[in-house]
């Protein structure tokens, strides 16, 4: 049986990330958006983490830390914008909002 | 080892197929509870690899406030109705998505099994992960001395963002007009009011005393409780 090693947690978070930025680029509403956001911000603290017990060094985990403090913010200002847009319009459609005005 | 392989196994089978159906899903609210499965998941590989409080936020944050977050504007906005998959506004765009995830699926692929299952680097020697102590203790260890400054302006950005979220989601009204509010405290001002109230009651004879409570407020910039309602109309 293979070993279980640092290449099986890295390999599994490219996938994700790689998942994550297919749904960014194929769908068209923004919150489904902001949710493949999430997947490949969570491929890459996977990635930290992975490093972090590979090189034996709890920086990488602090480093996750920082992540998930940045990616709550950030929900919380996006999702303040998209409940911003669509109170104005009733779409949920990325590619209507390309003018930047409203 | 095997115990550790059958975890690891299943745990990425369930990632992965929260992630495709965070993609593939045309509800969003089934979106949502996707991305829950792949957190969960990605929980369980923090645990395995020893990094029990990021485990413990991962589970708290990710799936007790991010997606609740998430799941309340999807419901609030009413927008958990299906989403076409029909129509391409640009030309050759989904071609072109499933061009670029292939390569950063090869590149990175790539990158990661050319080189065998080493990994490069050197093991640290300021932040050692020590085995006797907890990982928390350890991990507030290097977040309190080496990464100080970036956890202070972290609660900047918090405050940012919460700034940010109530200056998006409020209604601009009218500027709040100060004379309307006379001297005094509140409760100087609730108890005139109440006995106001009462003497005009007592004076009527009226005896429905029940919407006493929260009758009567004057419409003073309650712009958050207009805005939810109009949006759940």
């Amino acid at each position: 049986m293979l070993a279980l090693n640092e290449t099986w947690y890295l390999v599994l978070a490219a996938m994700i990330f790689t998942i994550g930025s297919l749904g960014l680029l194929t769908r068209k509403n923004p919150l489904v958006m902001f949710m493949c956001v999430e997947l490949m911000l969570n491929a890459v603290n996977l990635t930290f983490v992975t490093f972090s017990k590979a090189l034996d060094d709890i920086a990488g985990q602090a480093i996750v830390f920082f992540v998930m403090v940045v990616a709550a913010a950030e929900v919380v200002v996006g999702l303040g914008i998209i409940v911003a847009i669509m109170r104005r319009r009733q779409s949920a459609n990325a590619d209507d909002v390309s003018l930047m005005r409203g | 080892m095997r115990v550790e392989m059958f975890t690891f196994l299943l745990t990425a089978a369930i990632c992965l197929a929260g992630s495709a159906g965070v993609v593939l899903l045309r509800n969003p609210v089934h979106n949502a509870l996707s991305l829950v499965a792949t957190l969960f998941g990605v929980a369980v590989l923090f645990i395995q690899q020893g990094a029990y409080f990021l485990a413990a936020i991962q589970v708290i944050v990710y799936a007790g406030a991010i997606v609740i977050l998430f799941l309340f504007v999807i419901m609030l906005l009413g927008v958990d109705r299906a989403e076409g998959f029909d129509r391409d506004p640009i030309l050759g765009q989904r071609p072109a998505a499933i061009a670029v995830a292939v390569a950063i699926l090869g590149l990175s692929l790539t990158a990661l099994l050319s080189v065998g299952s080493r990994v490069t680097g050197q093991a640290s020697t300021l932040a050692a992960i020590d085995g006797s102590e907890p990982n928390i203790n350890a991990l507030a260890k290097v977040l309190f001395t080496d990464y100080v400054f970036a956890f202070e302006i972290t609660s900047v950005l918090l405050t940012v963002a919460v700034v940010g979220a109530v200056v998006l989601s409020r209604k601009a009204g009218p500027a709040i007009d100060l004379g309307e509010f006379p001297e005094g405290t509140t409760a100087d001002l609730l108890e005139a009011r109440h006995a106001a109230k009462t003497q005009r009651h007592e004076a009527e004879g009226d005896d429905s005393q029940g919407d006493d409570l929260e009758g009567d407020d004057p419409d003073d910039g309650d712009a958050e409780d207009e805005t939810t309602q109009e949006a759940l109309r």
